[in-house]
């Protein structure tokens, strides 16, 4: 097989993993900016994978090629406001934020399949049949060269989510609202002294890390597993928090980390069709994300500087 | 009578305590304005209520005579209220800028404009004489121009009422005489202040009016120039205060501590302790005076083995203990009362019997094969608590329960205990009230008398000359003088804590 | 109301609160909840059989829980009880496959490789947290995955011949009681049992009466005290997720030696790790309390896949309300944490 060939497979594998882990590290990276850990990012994924593929199955005879954005649409309120959960016990009921992470984990999970069985009686969903498409982008894909590499067979939801990064650190790193969210994971106590309402900033930034990890389980199952069932999330939210934590919290290094993280996992999936690879045992490729996850905290980050505030409830009155 | 700031009858409750019952103040304008107390008196509390951090359960507020009801900072804010917090609210990681404009930021289009913040931040500056560098990150400058930030944050919102919080707890004495400047600049500005401190002298210094608080209650107001340090003293304390602890001619034996040229990096790789030589004998107190942060804590640190020293020696009576774990460095005779007792002093969710053996816990007859008996766990906890007068219910209690002036003494008692060739005392009366301190001080000199060798860090110069047989003033990691002090003034100590050295031919250099 | 009473009354609220919360659910959704928990209830305790059932599941639930709880109390979350648990019952299964020994030899054999096996697994995310300060969190998790992948393919081409599953462990290894099953009318309760009311106690007296637990709780409580006092945070982070690993790999053994004797692929994880969290959170990360929530989770579990069958509700449920219970623990403890603060201020 062609070098080029073999490039081009990856590149498409890698941004198509890659993207629903932007958007889910990008809500990561609203919720711990605030103060707020959320280890909950699996679950929140979960809901959005969930609600997508009902929502598509349901809907997508009058919808048609348009069901797949709408059902992202509706990811999104359908996690930004399970988050709610989790922020109301972590920040009005001051419970542990990561046992409250793993709990919606649990909760996700068990509401998902419970309704899963309810609506179509079995574990597993049928097949959509409205998705995301590998596609070549119009105009975009006939530029030499890279044309071939980057805007053939992929899929539109990844290079939207490369905006929406760029997009997110723009609003992080150069409004008002990014620099108040920023105060309050930093120094909620000063925060609140120049009049920041650091309670009514927390749950919004937990709602925007709902809206995020619903919009990425809805791109997930809306583009590689094209069903549901209690296997479709397996990791990807725990990835999504592994890359935000090795892009230190920014928008942009999150972005980087999750495209390598997805070049990681589409390594087992397209291995056995590229001729170098295919002669690795199939174990290797599949754990290869996961190590390569730990090298890299380890390797890279070691003391990895989080908000300073992170993972604290904010008491007013304390001193 | 023209008041700018009315307080009446201010009545605030947390759970289970009073904070301020029924508190009357009344500040004129362009007067400086103290409010007067001991550490946990219920200054603070009554301002945070003015600022809108807290609501009073009972109680009027008045500016300019009009009444009004002040929900949070934002309406004190408008209200032209400002507070210059005693600790700082300043975010590290952003710039000084940041810090000013955040929640009032000047906009462009959907942008911060940061060219914009930074003009307004140079003219107010320039206006009221605040140095600053706006761009520069609160984590890169000084304490003193840190807090010329809070000032400046409290001009941006167009306060006109500004209330300083304990400013001068972090200064040295030359800063504290640039920050009196401030003050009266902005007097003549037409602004009015409210200066909450418990140091007397800055009152007499500085303030117009003085209104006296203790235990949550107000006792009075009173004109400075009509008053004394001890009228004011025991108005505080409610008793007649001494303001020296008796002390003895102390008689120095051998070198316990000798430190030679001690290279120790603090937490950012920077080098904070450079080259420093100290001796301390057995039967003296050797105090360190110094600024915060030029390299007292990573001294400590380093002695006790918490911090790795790149080079020099620590040698406890002759034995060379540099660079050993902090376990070995208390089994060869250190004792240490760390300066945040809460962090570093005890486990607050153990009892006082479990924190008692902190250091103990693994030897005989604490613990036998690795099990641990807890009948001579709480027989040792008793002996401290009923020799060192820890005021707790019993010793089955735990720390969290105890009052700060009771944990510091749960912590010397533990300490002394051991009966250590050194005792390390940092900041061992922070925030305690008059009766502990005069308890610790009691206690630091009664060790010297028994022979042990005291080193004592801290910033209250008061407390350095009080207990000192000998003072060591530390500048940039090395100790720049050793003065008697006897024979020395605050403001000589304050020249050598800024740097500045006199030569023996009487001029002065700047190191 | 003292601490002790409250320390009781919360999880025990919670559970209350999760019941009812799942009533609501299934209300909601169409089905009759006392229908439902009765289902629930008859599938625990009907029969002498679910009561053997239910007591066999508790069994690597009680390790699970002790194995998460002890990290806890050092101030570590180890979320890969999962993994661990993995590891040692494919080290477990493989002794008891590889070697023919008398009893007396090659159970313990078996044991002490799933004990080691899992103190493994644990001991690389407690040298990281210790040595580089990565979350324990994310690394715990994703050794969760590779244990998954790795036992797969162990299973497949090492312990057997491309096969879905492993020989049978030779009976020498095994934990099966034939008086267990005599007396609950063969189901899979053996003897495993025995071992972890054993690890229970052994837990409790670790924690509470040994130098070393004291060193534990103290890093737990505040690391910076701890180090100043001159304990070494490190080797206690160290070996408390050794130790904890080990728990989890025990109850790897409870499965691969008591309840199956063999190892099988596995598409995704058992969720006995995962309901180790509930277990030790809901007994308080004490030794007694995750035994008494053990025995819970295992009726809980146990009596669900009955809720299909009699109530016609999808067993799912049951991991809701255990969601749900968490949930509550969690952000019960505000009323502890005020009411401590209530005490403080008035002194």
């Amino acid at each position: 097989m062609h070098f080029m060939t073999a490039l081009e497979i990856m590149i498409s594998a890698s941004l198509l993993s890659a993207a629903p882990l932007i958007f889910t590290a990008l809500g990561g990276v609203f919720s711990e900016r605030s103060g707020v850990v959320n280890i909950g990012l699996e679950g929140l994924m979960i809901m959005g994978a969930f609600i997508s593929i009902v929502f598509n199955l349901t809907f997508s005879h009058a919808l048609g090629a348009w069901t797949p954005w709408i059902a992202v649409l509706v990811a999104m309120l359908v996690g930004g406001l399970f988050a709610l959960i989790h922020a109301a016990a972590s920040i009005s009921f001051r419970a542990d934020q990561t046992v409250s992470g793993v709990a919606i984990n649990f909760l996700a999970l068990g509401v998902a399949m419970f309704l899963i069985k309810n609506i179509y009686g079995k574990g597993q969903t049928n097949t959509i049949s409205e998705y995301f498409q590998q596609v070549d982008v119009p105009g975009l894909s006939h530029i030499p060269g890279i044309g071939k590499l980057f805007f053939q067979g992929i899929t539109y939801p990844s290079y939207i989510a490369i905006l929406i990064a760029i997009l997110v650190w723009f609003i992080l790193y150069k409004t008002p609202f990014g620099l108040r969210l920023r105060s309050v994971g930093e120094h909620p106590m000063a925060a609140d002294t120049m009049g920041i309402n650091v309670v009514k900033m927390r749950y919004f930034a937990v709602f925007l890390s709902g809206v995020f990890g619903g919009i990425g389980g809805a791109v997930y199952a809306q583009s590689i597993t094209l069903n549901f069932s209690s296997s479709t999330i397996s990791g990807q939210g725990y990835m999504a928090l592994a890359a935000m934590i090795f892009g230190k919290w920014n928008p942009l290094g999150a972005m980087w980390a999750a495209l390598f993280f997805g070049f990681a996992q589409s390594l087992s999936i397209v291995g056995n069709s590229i001729p170098y690879l295919k002669e690795i045992p199939n174990v290797y490729l599949l754990i290869a994300p996961y190590v390569l996850t730990i090298l890299a905290l380890a390797g890279f980050i070691g003391r990895a500087e989080a908000p300073k505030a992170d993972g604290v409830p904010y008491i007013k009155g304390e001193r | 009578m023209d008041y700018v700031i009315e307080m009446l009858h201010i009545r605030k409750e947390f759970p289970g305590i009073v904070a301020n019952d029924d508190i009357t103040l009344q500040v004129k304008k362009g007067e400086i304005h103290a409010l007067l107390g001991e550490n946990g008196a219920g200054k603070s509390t009554l301002m945070n209520v003015l600022f809108g951090l807290y609501q009073p359960e009972k109680g009027e507020i008045r500016v300019n005579g009009q009444k009004v009801n002040i929900t949070d900072p934002n309406v004190a804010n408008d209200l032209g209220i400002g507070m210059v917090h005693q600790h700082f609210m300043l975010i590290d990681k952003f710039t000084v800028t940041e810090n000013i404009i955040l929640g009032k930021e000047p906009k462009k289009s959907v942008t911060i404009d940061v060219k914009k913040a930074e003009q307004q931040v140079r003219e107010i500056s320039d206006r009221y004489g605040l140095d600053v560098d706006p761009q520069a990150k609160i984590s890169d400058i000084s304490v003193g121009m840190q807090q010329r930030v809070e000032i400046l944050k409290t001009l941006y919102r167009g306060a006109e009422i500004l209330i300083f919080d304990e400013p001068t707890a972090v200064l040295t004495p030359q800063e504290i005489h640039e920050l009196i400047g401030i003050m009266k600049t902005l007097i003549r500005e037409g602004k009015s202040i409210i200066l909450i401190t418990h140091k007397l002298k800055e009152i007499m210094e500085v303030c117009d009016r003085v209104t006296v608080i203790r235990k949550g209650k107000g006792i009075g107001t009173l004109n400075v120039q009509d008053t004394n340090p001890q009228e004011l003293a025991h108005l505080m304390v409610g008793r007649d205060v001494l303001f020296k602890t008796e002390k003895t001619e102390g008689h120095p034996g051998q070198n316990v501590l000798e430190i030679e040229q001690l290279h120790v990096k603090d937490s950012r790789g920077v080098e904070a302790v450079r080259g420093l030589d100290l001796t301390v004998r057995a039967g003296e107190i050797v105090g360190i005076a110094g600024v915060d942060g030029n390299g007292q804590s990573e001294l400590i640190e380093a002695i006790t083995g918490l911090r790795k020293a790149d080079s020099g020696t620590v040698r406890l009576n002759g034995k060379n203990i540099t660079n050993l774990r902090p376990r070995k460095v208390t089994e060869a005779g250190v004792a240490h009362i760390p300066e945040d007792r809460h962090k570093y002093g005890l486990v607050l969710d153990y009892t006082i019997g479990e924190n008692m053996v902190l250091q103990t816990y693994y030897k005989k007859p604490m613990s036998r094969n690795g099990i641990l008996n807890y009948k001579e766990i709480y027989k040792k906890a008793k002996s401290i608590i009923a020799e060192f007068d820890v005021r707790t219910p019993r010793e089955f209690t735990k720390a969290r329960a105890l009052s700060g002036g009771n944990q510091q003494k749960a912590i010397i008692g533990r300490e002394v205990d051991r009966d250590p060739d050194l005792l390390i005392a940092a900041q061992p009366t922070r925030g305690l009230d008059v009766g502990a301190i005069e308890f610790i001080h009691r206690r630091l000199i009664e060790q010297r008398d028994h022979g042990k060798a005291v080193l004592l860090v801290s910033f209250e110069l008061d407390e350095i000359m009080n207990l000192s047989d000998r003072i060591a003033v530390i500048y940039e990691g090395a100790i720049i003088d050793i003065v008697d002090p006897k024979q020395t003034t605050e403001q000589e100590l304050g020249l050598l804590m800024a740097g500045s050295k006199k030569e023996r031919e009487g001029e002065q250099t700047n190191v | 109301m003292s601490n002790r009473t409250l320390n009781l009354l919360i999880p025990v609220v919670s559970v209350i609160l999760g019941l009812l919360a799942g009533a609501l659910i299934m209300l909601v959704s169409g089905y009759n909840p006392v229908n439902g928990y009765i289902a629930l209830w008859n599938g625990a305790f009907g029969q002498v059989f679910y009561v053997g059932e239910t007591l066999r599941l508790a069994t690597p639930y009680i390790f699970a829980g002790l194995a998460i709880a002890f990290a806890f109390r050092t101030g570590l979350f180890n979320i890969g009880a999962e993994g661990q648990l993995i590891v040692g019952w494919i080290a477990a299964v493989w002794v008891g496959v590889a070697f023919d020994l008398p009893k007396v030899i090659h159970l313990p054999l078996a044991i002490l490789a799933a004990c080691c096996a899992g103190a493994f697994w644990g001991f690389i995310p407690g040298l990281l947290k210790a040595r580089l300060r990565v979350h324990e969190v994310i690394v715990t998790i994703m050794m969760n995955y590779i244990a998954l992948h790795t036992s797969n393919y162990l299973i497949r081409n090492v312990l057997s011949k491309q096969q879905d599953t492993t020989p049978h462990i030779h009976h020498s290894a095994s934990l099966s009681s034939p008086f267990f099953q005599k007396i609950t009318d063969f189901s899979t309760l053996h003897n495993g049992i025995y071992l972890a009311l054993v690890a229970v106690v052994v837990m409790w007296f670790i924690i509470e009466k040994t130098t070393l637990g004291f060193e534990l709780k103290s890093v737990g409580f505040n690391q910076s005290a701890s180090e100043y006092a001159g304990m070494s945070v490190n080797r206690s982070i160290i070996l408390s997720m050794v130790i904890s690993g080990a728990f989890a790999g025990l109850g790897g053994a409870m499965e691969g030696l008591g309840n199956y004797g063999f190892a099988f692929l596995q598409s995704s994880f058992s969720g006995i790790g995962f309901d180790g969290i509930a277990v030790a959170l809901l007994g308080g990360n004490t030794a007694p309390g995750v035994l008494i929530a053990a025995v819970l989770f295992g009726a809980l579990k146990v009596g669900s896949l009955n809720m299909p069958v009699d109530a016609n509700v999808p067993n799912e449920l049951v991991n809701i309300v255990i969601a749900l219970i968490i949930l509550f623990v969690a952000s019960g403890y505000i009323i502890k944490w005020s009411l401590a603060r209530l005490k403080r201020e008035a002194k």
